[in-house]
């Protein structure tokens, strides 16, 4: 895959699962759901890692539009740095009753 | 590269030159550019590759010479060809009409509906697309409401009779 | 409502198919993602924010009960529930999954419904007025000529691959209510001096990023040549629009970069070298298209209805719901009714499954079966006598549909923005809801009266905002969203372009910034005047300078 320019670190892998459409995040084994179980890359070879898994996911047809996100670590958990990237790791902001935000009770 | 039309694979009887060095007698593709000059060179069938760029009307002289034109499609989602092919046609071409690039096998009912005879592929996508899903995608939408595009049967004759 | 017959129903259900095909060679790999993405947006399938998105397709806003209960199911199936109805007339669902999509096409098929040409580089849906049908200033029902145009330009082989989206909107009214000038071709339906029936062509309008207004290429086109006319159109643009920049590649910029002669003659002579090479044009079809059109029976009514007189009198919210939200009919003692989607402090557009159930109910018990989609994203019964308001008023209020705001400053136009789309620079929901509840009282809409807010949550211009009174566009600032204003804009027949007034704003700001607004145009109007009149009079200077004292508070 080509090098692209690769957000700050740390950060986590977003993509969709093709064919449920659902956003995943890359965990330590496979996909979550759940942004607090993403795996979190703090250096540029796990950053790389990560990438190489969804470019491999992506050629599987396991998943579509995989990226890297920088995050900021807040409790121990991965927060998007970017308001975009925090809504999808939660859901619509007028709907708390839709979307991972009302499955995991984020 | 894979050469298909409505019957399947077919084995191209063309060739593509870049020089007119050695053509007489033979059946040769050359630039659109070359035209005249490959004319004048005496193939047994001359044919041209035409960018979708190109006007209708500067192949027009060259139309009942010409025993092929291949219009180039640099991408599966650039539709020019398909406008250019309807305008050779119109314009009273019968040769053989090619689509030549990276279109894919939905496309195959639009390019022959257009005027295309066949459609020639890079490889790699004829890897992903054998032949058999070209021919399947002939048969999945059976009518049109267009009026006088050439696949397909037509709603409004149909219409018209009942 | 037009009545599909075989034939349309055949060619639905073979796409189905091929869809179905489609995901299928998508998941087996013969198709890679960059083949099968344009393949699913002309099924109107989007990948978004959160989900999949499918586009369902509403031709012309046109709906049956049957069709609208379709709907509910699917939401109810398939979905969360609920489905969002949009400028173009569609609905859209927010939740599907890739795997059952081909089972909710089926679901559509059986009510003669689909996805086609809902999105990607090919002809839209065509569009009309939400009144078709119905409107008492109309030469004719546009419906009919908007159907002719669905199945010419449906699965056309030739247009599949444009350079960018191509979408055409009709009117037959003389006040245009169907953004014509916003359109990649407006069709108007006019009478010329000898009574023949024809149209009126606009051409290279359009919102997104460089916003334009529709030109006149054809002053009159006798009706038996719109689709070779069309045809003509079309082609030029596939061939001769711009391919080197998704940006630029809409038919307005070919219109702006070559002029409005250059291609005039262009289409022009391609018209004629179709008319030259085919058979002579004919009404035959759109005869046909016409009478498969089922007309309703109207009942001979006195003008003005006694029962709702009375039921008014009782009633203050029913007479402020009859004041706002009926649309004068083309039959005595009939009335077009809005059903606001914009209830106070609620998402623009969106509709649950037990909302449109029951508004199917009241189409089948009360308007001929029939339904409209607004681009406003209300929905309208085309046809109910003025004696059944009362009644309509009284099971629209039991499921919270009964917002008597159609035209006021809460019935605001709005795209889905980062809540759920994936090119979204901002969200622009939230910002809908709070504008809505800090209008949202009876007496200050009343006052403000006639007033259009119209909110993009990015450049795109999926909520019209160059075309609200007041237009709203939601970008991102260094890292957070803020929200440009802009003011003067106007989707009707005097169409105009609003004009920014300052910097981006956040959120929090813009109720305050629109107060000083409408703090100009209450100094400042005259006796009956509407916001936009006063502005059109007054010009942009005293809102730009109200706006200043905001912009500065804040920056």
């Amino acid at each position: 895959m080509a090098a692209v320019k690769r957000p700050p670190l740390p950060v986590i892998l977003v993509a969709n699962d093709l064919v449920e459409g659902e956003v995943l995040f890359a965990a330590n084994n496979g996909w979550t759901r759940d942004v607090r179980a993403a795996r979190v890359a703090s250096d540029e070879a796990a950053a790389l890692e990560l990438e190489q898994f969804g470019a491999a996911q992506a050629s599987e047809s396991k998943v579509v539009d995989a990226y890297l996100v920088d995050v900021e670590i807040e409790a121990g958990v991965p927060v998007p740095r970017h308001y975009r990237e925090r809504l999808r790791t939660l859901g619509p902001s007028h709907r708390l009753d839709l979307g991972k935000q009302a499955e995991f009770h984020i | 590269m894979l050469l298909l039309d409505r019957n399947g694979a077919k084995a191209d009887p063309f060739a593509r030159v870049e020089t007119l060095d050695d053509v007489a007698g033979k059946a040769v593709i050359v630039a659109f550019d070359a035209a005249e000059k490959l004319l004048a060179a005496a193939p047994a069938q001359a044919g041209v590759f035409a960018p979708n760029t190109l006007d209708a009307e500067q192949l027009s002289p060259f139309l009942d010479r010409l025993a092929l034109i291949a219009i180039a499609f640099p991408s599966a989602t650039d539709g020019r060809g398909f406008s250019l092919a309807r305008q050779l046609r119109r314009l009273g071409f019968k040769g053989i009409l090619r689509a030549s690039g990276p279109l894919f096998s939905d496309q195959f009912p639009q390019a022959l509906a257009c005027g295309f005879d066949e459609v020639e592929i890079p490889d790699a996508n004829a890897a992903r697309q054998p032949v058999q899903q070209w021919l399947d995608a002939l048969k999945r939408v059976t009518v049109t409401y267009q009026r006088d595009y050439a696949q397909g049967e037509r709603i409004l004759d149909r219409r018209a009779r009942s | 409502m037009y009545a599909y017959d075989e034939f349309d129903r055949q060619i639905v259900r073979e796409r189905v198919a091929q869809f179905a095909s489609q995901v299928e060679r998508r998941l087996d790999g013969s198709l890679t993602d960059e083949e099968f993405r344009p393949l699913r947006l002309k099924n109107g399938l989007y990948l978004q924010l959160h989900a999949y998105m499918l586009r369902v397709a509403i031709p012309y806003g046109a709906l049956s009960a049957r069709q609208l209960r379709q709907m509910a199911l699917i939401a109810e199936t398939y979905d969360r529930g609920y489905g969002h109805f949009t400028t173009r007339q569609n609905l859209q669902y927010n939740w599907p999954k890739l795997r059952d999509t081909p089972a909710i096409l089926g679901l559509l098929a059986d009510v003669d419904m689909h996805a086609i040409q809902t999105s990607g580089n090919c002809i839209r849906n065509t569009t009309t007025d939400c009144f078709a049908g119905a409107a008492f200033d109309e030469i004719e029902d546009p419906r009919p000529t908007a159907e002719w145009i669905r199945q010419w330009s449906t699965l056309h082989p030739e247009f599949d691959w444009l350079g960018r989206k191509f979408k055409i909107a009709v009117t037959a009214s003389r006040q245009d209510r169907a953004v014509l000038k916003g359109h990649d071709v407006g069709v108007r339906i006019v009478r010329d001096a000898d009574g023949e029936t024809g149209y009126q062509i606009y051409i290279g309008g359009g919102l997104g990023r460089t916003p334009m207004e529709g030109k006149l290429i054809r002053e009159f086109l006798p009706r038996a040549e719109l689709l070779d006319y069309l045809e003509a159109i079309l082609r030029v643009y596939n061939l001769e629009g711009r391919r080197d920049n998704k940006y630029k590649a809409r038919i307005k910029i070919l219109v702006h970069e070559i002029g409005l002669e250059k291609i005039r003659a262009d289409v022009e002579a391609e018209y004629a070298s179709i008319v030259a090479a085919s058979p002579k044009a004919d009404l035959r079809e759109f005869h046909r298209i016409q009478a498969a059109f089922d007309a309703p029976e109207f009942a001979d009514l006195p003008e003005v209805s006694r029962k709702l007189e009375q039921a008014q009198a009782n009633d203050p919210d029913l007479a402020l719901f009859v004041e706002h939200n009926l649309f004068r009919h083309k039959h005595k003692g009939y009335a077009s009714l809005t059903i606001s989607l914009k209830g106070i402090g609620q998402a623009p557009g969106d509709a649950n499954a037990a909302q449109m159930r029951a508004v199917a109910d009241l189409a089948e018990k009360y308007s001929f079966n029939e339904l409209r989609v607004s681009h406003k994203q209300n929905l309208v019964l085309p046809h109910v006598r003025l004696d059944d308001v009362a009644e309509i008023f009284a099971v629209l209020k039991a499921h919270d549909l009964a917002t008597a705001n159609a035209e006021l400053i809460t019935d605001i136009i709005c795209c889905p923005g980062l809540d759920y789309c994936a090119l979204a620079t901002a969200r622009s929901i939230p910002l809908a809801q709070k504008l809505s509840r800090h209008f949202g009282d009876a007496a200050t809409q009343k006052d403000i009266g006639e007033l259009s807010i119209k909110i993009s949550g990015c450049i795109n211009a999926c909520g019209h905002h160059h075309i609200g009174n007041i237009g709203i566009l939601g970008l991102e600032k260094k890292g957070a969203e803020s929200y440009q204003i802009t003011i003067g804009g106007d989707a009707g027949d005097q169409f105009a372009i609003g004009e920014l007034l300052g910097p981006g704003l956040p959120e929090t700001h813009v109720p305050e910034a629109l107060d000083k607004l409408i703090a100009v145009y209450r100094r400042e109007r005259r006796q009956g005047e509407t916001f936009i009149e006063t502005y059109r009079r007054i010009g942009l200077a005293p809102y730009k300078t109200a706006f200043k004292e905001i912009a500065d508070a804040f920056a």
